[in-house]
């Protein structure tokens, strides 16, 4: 294969992002300015948004077996790279209380940033786990990232060992299906399993590991008791991180192989996808209930806002890949919003603004961080005016569409539970004042974090009263892998 | 678009009332005042210059306009007004006028916040009344749910945040039974037409298998039965009622019930008229619980506000089973009463919050003897309990007497039945104004009489109630366009309808 200067075109996105690192990682060694390094970064990270339409000229197009760059790539791409700079935002408002140095931090966002435009684009099952890797890796510093702060390197530790030996499920899925199959190629996959071998042992085998490997990254049922540990005792815009960037990406090569490998005909996948979803959206909503802590409660709920994101991806077909893309989108913006909010009332604070008594009374002293708060826990929860609403419409259109009876049941129960403990966080908001004024109530952020939750809070608003503007963009990218 | 301004206004006003709470308390009011007097503007606008507006307009209709909206899926702004639409702002207007009249002193704390949230109400509840496509249908229909909630939330009584979440989980839930129902009418129509809808005269002849219909229809049902509400969907609404402040359970039980009539009437019968025919015996029976159910807890409450939201469930009961009857006797009753108890029940709210605003509490065991302390007062109870009960020559009477001879031709034994309501609805009534304004006064109380703003809102409803009780025809005149359009069977003779 010759390398033309269309596949550079291609990858620019990738290429960019990999110099990036490079230069920021020289910055944090050489400058001794906070300011050149985050300005640097964000302005990497902008450049390689700016360069997804100049990428877009060429696709679809393979560079190497490895990477597929396409419509649905340059889309996802877009999408992390953009919560990944609301995550920079979030972080430098959140240092700046911390009194940390931020170097080390832009240096780790951008390796992971590349791990996720990796995983977006890629068609092999090695680059699968190349970015798997860049992202899990540089997870682990993040989450330590304050490494005085105890709970932060206690959840360091326990999503270095979980990661670790979910990696290896990961690893040892991948080698049964190459045993088998001699290829690790998404489409080759497709060509070399018809039906008939769908009964070999390894192919099934294999694919469970890696079903598994991926569920635990996704935080599904029954592989999400690692979830709320390490969401409460991260730093509160590397939980943003964990819960946007780092599912989302998974998420999104989960989806490339199924369309690439063409693996819903793979009945068995289905039906193991499907009981994840069905036990993530029901079992996270309901543990969600029982939690008194913000960071917990939002931990939980990202576990069935994946589930909701399964049901559409598993109804399959045309609609699948739209309504998942729109979800995938509505719910990373509303979750860096909410996380934005609990990380900006959280810099320079003790323990962090975690507890539900802590956010009592927050719009009398906070409003407009207590509105943002409202919204987007509305869009989580799916009401009208909000990107959540139509994300909900989406799959529940999906599953009709599909005739998932018993998902969309799940789905509406869900729902149900879900809004119980949206309204009881939404409603602390609005209480009366303790007497106490909590640390919270006085952390002063830098305006970055602000600016990321005005842009997440238009974006929610707007996308959610015209969503047409990105249904389009979403169509038009999203069907140009053919 | 004269349409959207109705709906536009509000959610402006409510925004700059919001803003305004910085420069005066006063302010805040006043805007929302004049955003209502001007909605209701327009509407007079429309009403009396709608044949002129646009004469190309589909035959029972006022106005109606359309732009894209989300064209993936073939969803229109599209909003129209007909005769019943054109009923139903009217009366969320007028009672959003008196809901902002009866705050003006209770709310003290931030009224700003206050008013923005009634506004915006408003603007859902208007735009639930006029949209005609089904998703905006839903969209709004969920819009005026979370003001409310934060009105409850925010300003309401004791068990506020517990009444608060019952209301929205209830609504809230059963309505996305509701929305997949939208959605696989929608999808089944898609699937035969090849082309995404959710336009309300496309989805009307949508041919549907008895079974998926039975399905699809109860989705619908079961959202509208909750808002109603029916027996045995309606605890939420004593606890919101009771414990949301005077404005809020104004518009609660004067409009946000009518949505769910209204959609049984819009949506549920004409988009599956066969299967709502054979739930029609199951719905009046629970419309028949409701009637009796209701009105014996009533009478059992000491507790001012939660007699009178219990009354509702036994009022509303009678709107039920007038839908459920299907013939324009019943219906005319039905959407009579919705107008007739949005207007009495909402005066007795309106008298609860007065008096709450001067005892400081809504235990009947605590009033007493209030009729010599506070005469006007107690006038204006008895005028809205008497109205309540269904007195010859106000509305409730006029709604009640053409439902049950609706019904009657129907299902006499539902009829026969629900006459029995009356009776005890005589009996709450009066114990409502016995137990709390005559008897030996149980304590001094000291409490100013009804002042001229009070006076103000009581003579506009008492008017309303009067004037629709002796001359009921220009309501019967508003909806019959609408009922021919949805075929309605006549079931006497047009004189007959005309009592």
């Amino acid at each position: 294969m010759t390398f033309t200067s269309a596949h550079l075109v291609a990858l620019l996105p990738i290429v960019v992002l990999g110099g990036a690192a490079i230069v920021v990682l020289l910055l944090a060694a050489f400058s001794p300015s906070r300011r050149v390094t985050t300005g640097a970064t964000a302005i990497a990270l902008a450049a390689t948004l700016a360069t997804l339409p100049i990428a877009a000229r060429v696709i679809p197009l393979d560079v190497s077996p490895l990477i597929r760059i396409d419509g649905a790539a340059l889309l996802y791409t877009g999408l992390l790279v953009a919560c990944t700079l609301g995550v920079l935002g979030l972080s430098t408002a959140y240092l700046k209380g911390l009194g940390e140095s931020v170097g080390e931090l832009c240096i780790l966002l951008v390796t992971a940033a590349l791990g996720a435009a990796v995983l977006s684009a890629s068609s092999h099952f090695a680059s699968l786990f190349l970015g798997i890797e860049l992202v899990s890796v540089s997870l682990f510093a993040l989450l330590a990232y304050a490494r005085d702060e105890k709970p932060n390197l206690e959840a360091s530790l326990k999503y270095v060992i979980l990661s670790g030996v979910s990696s290896a499920f990961l690893l040892f899925g991948i080698a049964l299906v190459y045993t088998e199959l001699g290829t690790l190629e998404f489409a080759r996959i497709a060509e070399l399993v018809p039906l008939e071998s769908a009964s070999s042992v390894y192919i099934a085998g294999g694919l469970g590991f890696v079903i598994a490997g991926i569920a635990f990254k996704m935080s599904l049922v029954p592989f999400h008791l690692w979830t709320p540990d390490v969401y409460q005792g991260a730093p509160a815009p590397i939980t943003a991180f964990l819960a946007t960037v780092s599912k989302g990406a998974v998420f999104v090569v989960l989806l490339r192989y199924f369309m690439l490998a063409d693996a819903y005909a793979y009945r068995p996948l289905i039906v193991a996808l499907s009981l994840l979803a069905g036990a993530s959206m029901l079992l996270g909503n309901v543990l969600a209930l029982l939690q008194n802590n913000v960071k917990r409660i939002l931990a939980y709920s990202s576990i069935a806002h994946i589930g909701y994101l399964l049901v559409a991806f598993i109804a399959g077909g045309a609609v699948a890949i739209e309504s998942a893309s729109y979800y995938l989108a509505a719910y990373l913006a509303s979750s860096i919003g909410a996380f934005g909010v609990v990380a900006i009332l959280s810099s320079g604070v003790e323990g962090e603004t975690q507890t539900l008594r802590e956010y009592r009374g927050l719009y009398w002293r906070r409003p407009w961080l207590a509105a943002v708060f409202s919204l987007m826990l509305l869009s989580l929860a799916g009401i009208p005016l909000t990107m959540g609403f139509v994300a909900k419409f989406y799959v529940v259109a999906a599953s009709i569409d599909a005739s998932l009876w018993v998902l969309l049941a799940l789905v509406i129960v869900g729902s149900g539970i879900g809004l119980f403990y949206y309204l009881r966080v939404l409603v602390t908001l609005y209480l009366e004042p303790d007497d106490v004024t909590p640390d919270g109530a006085r952390a002063a952020a830098a305006p970055s974090g602000h600016v990321v939750l005005a842009v997440a809070s238009v974006a929610v608003i707007w996308l959610g009263i015209f969503p047409a503007q990105l249904i389009d963009v979403v169509r038009a990218l999203a069907f140009t892998n053919g | 678009m004269i349409l959207a301004w109705l709906i536009v206004v509000p959610l402006v006003a409510g925004a700059l009332a919001w803003l305004g709470e910085r420069q005066s308390v006063r302010l805040c009011r006043w805007i929302a005042l004049l955003a209502l007097g001007a909605d209701l503007a327009l509407l007079a606008a429309i009403w009396l210059n709608a044949p002129a507006i646009d004469p190309t307009v589909r035959s029972g209709w006022l106005v109606e306009a359309a732009r894209p909206w989300i064209p993936r899926f073939g969803i229109d702004f599209h909003v129209a007004m007909d005769g019943l639409g054109l009923l139903m702002v009217a009366l969320t207007l007028f009672l959003g006028i008196v809901a902002v009249a009866c705050s003006w002193t209770e709310i003290r704390e931030r009224v700003g916040f206050f008013h923005a949230n009634l506004l915006w109400s408003i603007a859902g509840i208007v735009g639930v009344f006029v949209a005609l496509d089904l998703f905006l249908f839903f969209f709004l229909w969920e819009v005026m749910l979370v003001p409310m909630y934060f009105l409850i939330a925010i300003w309401g009584h004791e068990n506020r945040i517990y009444s608060a979440i019952k209301f929205f989980i209830f609504t809230q839930a059963s309505s996305l039974l509701m929305l997949a129902s939208i959605v696989g009418l929608a999808w089944i129509n898609a699937s035969a037409t090849g082309e995404w809808t959710f336009n309300y005269f496309a989805l009307l002849g949508t041919d549907l298998e008895p079974n998926i219909a039975m399905w699809l229809m109860l989705g619908f049902f079961i959202a509208f039965a909750v808002k109603l509400p029916a027996v045995p969907f309606h605890t939420w609404l004593p606890d919101a009622h009771t414990d949301a402040p005077t404005a809020g359970s104004i518009i609660l039980a004067g409009v946000l019930l009518k949505t769910g009539a209204y959609g049984l009437i819009r949506f549920v019968v004409p988009l599956f008229p066969d299967a709502a025919m054979r739930i029609a015996p199951v719905a009046m029976a629970l419309a028949v619980a409701g009637i009796l159910y209701g009105a014996v807890l009533a009478f059992a409450q000491v507790d001012f506000k939660r007699l009178v939201a219990y009354t509702s469930v036994s009022h509303l009961g009678f709107v039920l089973l007038g839908i459920f009857a299907w013939n324009e006797l019943a219906l005319q009753g039905a959407i009579m009463g919705m107008i007739a108890h949005g207007l009495s029940t909402g005066g007795l709210f309106a008298v609860a919050g007065a008096l709450q605003e001067r005892l400081h509490t809504r235990d009947m065991r605590r009033m007493g003897g209030l009729w010599l302390r506070l005469p006007r007062m107690g006038a204006v109870a008895l005028f809205f309990a008497i109205a309540s009960l269904g007195l010859p020559g106000l509305a409730n009477f006029v709604a009640e007497f053409l439902v049950l001879l609706g019904s009657f031709a129907v299902a006499p034994a539902a009829a026969v039945l629900a006459a029995v309501g009356l009776i005890f609805a005589a009996v709450y009534s009066l114990v409502l104004i016995q137990r709390s304004f005559h008897g030996p006064a149980k304590k001094e109380i000291r409490a100013t009489d009804f002042d001229r703003r009070e006076m103000a809102w009581s003579a506009a409803m008492i008017v309303a109630l009067v004037w629709l009780g002796l001359r009921p025809q220009p309501v019967f005149d508003a909806a019959r366009p609408t009922l021919e359009e949805l075929g309605v069977p006549a079931v006497l003779s047009d004189e007959g309808a005309e009592p």
